[in-house]
C-alpha cells in the first residue's frame, strides 16, 4: 500500500513536471518581451534592460526552464505585476473557496447521484426509472452557467431563499455554506446525471452476478443485498468517473464563481486575464494542475481503499 | 420424512418468441439424508429446477402447475416471498458452479460468513467462531487469518470450499449443489465430492447434487434423476439407472461413455441430434427425434412409467428393456 502510494506520488510529479514544460513554453513563445508587457509602453530602454536582467531573460532558455522549474517547486512563482505580492501567496488565499466549491459540487452530485442511481436500478422499468433517466439525460444537456444563472435567478433574485452573491462573511461558517448551497449545486447538477446513468448501469450489472445470486440463496435481506453486496462494488466506477471529472468541475467553478461573483480561483485566473496579470495566470494554472493530479490521487486511493482486489495489486 | 417431494411441475418463460416450456411435468423425491443426482445435457433445465426450489426464477418464469413440497409441509410454489426467504439458508443451502464468482470480492471472508448468520442471536464473536469451525472441517488452512481475507486471495478449489463451508454452516435440511466442482480440475474435484460426502454424513442432510459428469454421480449418489429437454425421463437408485437404464436417453449416455462409472468424463457424451426447441414441444416424446427405438406410438406422450422399486422411466417401452429387445 505504502510503496503504491509512492509510485503514484512519483507518476504525479512526473505529470506536473511535463504541465510546467508546457507552460514555461507557452509563456516563452508568447509574442512580446515580457519586461516590455510588465513595464508598458513608456518605459525606457535602460529600464526594459535591467528589468531583463533581474527576470533572467537574458540567460539561455534551458537555464531559464530549469530556474523556473525549480523555483516552482521551491514554492516560488514568481511575484504579481503591480502588487509584488508572491503568486503562491495570491493563489493559496483563493484556494479554499474553489475547494469548497468543489466538495460543495461532489457533495450534491453524490447525495443526489448514487441513490437516485440506486433506485433506478432497484425498480428497472419502472416509472421512477424512467423519470430517473429523463431528468439525468437532461441535467447532463444543460451547461453549468446555464443552471448558475437559473438557480440564481430562481432560488435568490425570485424566492429569495439563498443569498445571491458572495461567499459569505468571513468567519461565520453557517452563512458561508449558505453562499455555497447555490453555485456548488450549479458545479455539481450535471454531475447528479452522470452519477445517476453510472451508478445504475453498474448496479444493474453486479446485480445479475453471481454472487448476488449467493447471497440471495442465504436469504439475506434485500436492504443488505443491494446496499451492502452490490451498490460497494457499483459504486467503484463512479469514484473513478469523479476522479477524471476533478478537470470539468474546475471549470464549472470557473463559471460559478464568475456568475456568483464568489472568490475563487477562476475568479482570480478570470481577472488575471482581464489585466494581462501573467505570473498569476501561469500559476493558477500551475496550482490547479497540481490540484488536480493531487485529487486523482486521491480518487485512486478511495478505489484501493474501497475494493480489496486493487489494493493487493498495489 | 421425505425432504423433498417434487410433483409434476411445469415451468415456463416468457420470451419475445413466445412462451419456453423449461419444466414439463418434473417429478421426483429427495428422501431424508439421502443425496440424489441430477444428471442431465446443458440447457435440459437443471439450474430452472433448483431457482424454482429456491424461489428464485428469473422475473420473466413462472411455475404453472405442481407442487414442491418442503418436508412434508410447506408447498415452495405457494409460499410468498418473504416466507421463501427465511427458508434459504437454514433450511435450504445453495453452492453454485463458479467458485471464482459466488462470492463477494469486496467483503471478507469472514463477513460474508457472519452476515449469512444475521438471523441468529449469538455474539460476533461466536458468529465468527463458527466460521472458524466450519472452515476448518472443509480443510481451509489458518482458518483464523482466513476470516480476515478476502476471496481473490484463496485459489479456485479453497473458494469451492469455502461456498461449501458456508452452505454447510447453516445446518440446512438439504443442501443443493448446482455443478459444484464442473469448474475444478479432476484432482481437486475428488477431494471436493469426498469431503461433501464426509461432511453430509457428520450434518445429516439431504443433498440435490446436479452435475453432468455420470462417474461423480455414480461415486456421491444414492439415487439419480435423468434430465432431457425439461422433462424427467428416467430416475431410480444409482444401481437401477447405471445397471439396468430403461430410458434409450440414459442407455445412449451410459453406451457412449465407455468407462462407465469407473472413470470421470468432463463432458456428457454427444448423442446425435439436437435438443428440440423449447418452445415448441413436439405432442409425443420429447426424445424422438433422437431415438434409437422410436416407434409408431411415440407420437403420443409416453406415461411415467413405474418399471419397479420407485425406478421410473418416461417411455412406451420401458418395462422392455433393451437387451431383451435386441435377442427377441
Ligand atoms: N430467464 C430465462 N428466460 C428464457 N429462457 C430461459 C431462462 N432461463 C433459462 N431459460 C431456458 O430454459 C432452458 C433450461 O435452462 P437451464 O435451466 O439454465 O438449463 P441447465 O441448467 O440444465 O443448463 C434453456 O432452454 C434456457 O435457454
Ligand atoms: S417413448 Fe418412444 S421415442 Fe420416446 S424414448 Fe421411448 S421409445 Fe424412444
Ligand atoms: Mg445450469
Amino acid at each position: 500500500m505504502l510503496t503504491y502510494f509512492f509510485k503514484r506520488l512519483g507518476l504525479a510529479a512526473v505529470i506536473v513536471s511535463v504541465a510546467m514544460f508546457i507552460l514555461f513554453c507557452m509563456i516563452y513563445l508568447i509574442p512580446g518581451d515580457p519586461a516590455s508587457v510588465a513595464l508598458g509602453p513608456r518605459a525606457t530602454e535602460e529600464m526594459r534592460a535591467s528589468l531583463r536582467e533581474a527576470m533572467g531573460l537574458n540567460q539561455p532558455v534551458p537555464v531559464q526552464f530549469w530556474n523556473f522549474y525549480s523555483s516552482a517547486w521551491m514554492g516560488d512563482l514568481g511575484t504579481e505585476v503591480l502588487s509584488g505580492r508572491p503568486v503562491l501567496t495570491v493563489v493559496l488565499e483563493q484556494l479554499p473557496y474553489t475547494l469548497a466549491l468543489i466538495a460543495g459540487g461532489i457533495t450534491w452530485s453524490v447525495a443526489l447521484g448514487i441513490p437516485l442511481g440506486c433506485w433506478a436500478a432497484v425498480s428497472r422499468g419502472s416509472w421512477a426509472d424512467r423519470i430517473v433517466g429523463i431528468l439525468s439525460v437532461a441535467v447532463i444537456a444543460v451547461p453549468s452557467f446555464v443552471i448558475a444563472i437559473y438557480a440564481l435567478l430562481i432560488f435568490a433574485v425570485q424566492l429569495r431563499w439563498l443569498p445571491a452573491i458572495g461567499a459569505g462573511e468571513p468567519g461565520d461558517l453557517g452563512d458561508q455554506l449558505t453562499h455555497l448551497i447555490l453555485p456548488s449545486l450549479a458545479v455539481g447538477l450535471g454531475w447528479v446525471g452522470y452519477i445517476a446513468r453510472m451508478v445504475r448501469a453498474s448496479m444493474l450489472e453486479v446485480l445479475e452476478a453471481s454472487h448476488i445470486r449467493t447471497a440471495r440463496a442465504f436469504g439475506l435481506p434485500d436492504r443488505m443485498i443491494t446496499y451492502r453486496y452490490a451498490l460497494s462494488i457499483a459504486i467503484l466506477p463512479t469514484v473513478t468517473l469523479l476522479g477524471v471529472g476533478i478537470g470539468q468541475m474546475l471549470s464549472s467553478a470557473v463559471f460559478a464563481e464568475i456568475v456568483f461573483a464568489r472568490p475563487g480561483v477562476g475568479k482570480l485566473v478570470y481577472d488575471a486575464i482581464l489585466t494581462r496579470n501573467f505570473p498569476v495566470v501561469s500559476g493558477t494554472v500551475l496550482v490547479t494542475t497540481v490540484l488536480f493530479v493531487l485529487l486523482n490521487l486521491l480518487a485512486d486511493l478511495i478505489i484501493g481503499a474501497l475494493d480489496p482486489r486493487v489494493r493487493s495489486s498495489f | 420424512m421425505t425432504t423433498l417431494a417434487i410433483d409434476g411441475l411445469n415451468v415456463t418463460f416468457s420470451t419475445e418468441d413466445g412462451p419456453l416450456h423449461a419444466l414439463k411435468n418434473v417429478s421426483f423425491d429427495v428422501p431424508e439424508n439421502r443425496i440424489v443426482g441430477i444428471v442431465g445435457e446443458s440447457g435440459c433445465g437443471k439450474s430452472t429446477l433448483i431457482n424454482a426450489i429456491l424461489g428464485l426464477l428469473a422475473d420473466n418464469g413462472s411455475i404453472d402447475s405442481g407442487s414442491i413440497l418442503f418436508q412434508g409441509r410447506d408447498d415452495l410454489t405457494k409460499l410468498g416471498p418473504a416466507q421463501m426467504r427465511d427458508l434459504r439458508g437454514p433450511k435450504i443451502s445453495t453452492v453454485f458452479q463458479d467458485p471464482m464468482g459466488a462470492l463477494n470480492p469486496v467483503i471478507s471472508v469472514g463477513q460474508q460468513m457472519i452476515n449469512i448468520q444475521y438471523r441468529s442471536d449469538i455474539s460476533k464473536q461466536e458468529k465468527a467462531q463458527r466460521a472458524v469451525d466450519m472452515l476448518e472441517l472443509v480443510r481451509i488452512p489458518d482458518a483464523r487469518a482466513a476470516l480476515a481475507r478476502y476471496p481473490h486471495q484463496f485459489s479456485g478449489g479453497m473458494k469451492q470450499r469455502i461456498a461449501i463451508a458456508m452452505a454447510l454452516m447453516m445446518e440446512p435440511a438439504l443442501l443443493i449443489a448446482d455443478e459444484p466442482t464442473t469448474a475444478l480440475d479432476a484432482t481437486l474435484e475428488v477431494t471436493t465430492i469426498e469431503l461433501l460426502k464426509d461432511l453430509q454424513q457428520q450434518i445429516g442432510c439431504s443433498v440435490l447434487f446436479i452435475s453432468h459428469h455420470l462417474g461423480v454421480i455414480a461415486e456421491l449418489c444414492d439415487d439419480v434423476v435423468v434430465m432431457y429437454a425439461g422433462e424427467v425421463v428416467e430416475r431410480g437408485t444409482v444401481r437401477q439407472i447405471f445397471n439396468d437404464p430403461r430410458h434409450p436417453y440414459t442407455a445412449r449416455l451410459l453406451e457412449c461413455d465407455p468407462a462407465r462409472q469407473s472413470e470421470r468424463t468432463r463432458s456428457l457424451p454427444t448423442i446425435p441430434g439436437e435438443i428440440p426447441d423449447l418452445r415448441a414441444r413436439p405432442r409425443g416424446c420429447i426424445f424422438a427425434n433422437r431415438c434409437h427405438r422410436v416407434h409408431d406410438a411415440c407420437a403420443a406422450p409416453p406415461p411415467d412409467h413405474d418399471v419397479g422399486d420407485g425406478h421410473v422411466a418416461r417411455c412406451f417401452v420401458a418395462n422392455v428393456p433393451e437387451t431383451v429387445e435386441a435377442t427377441a
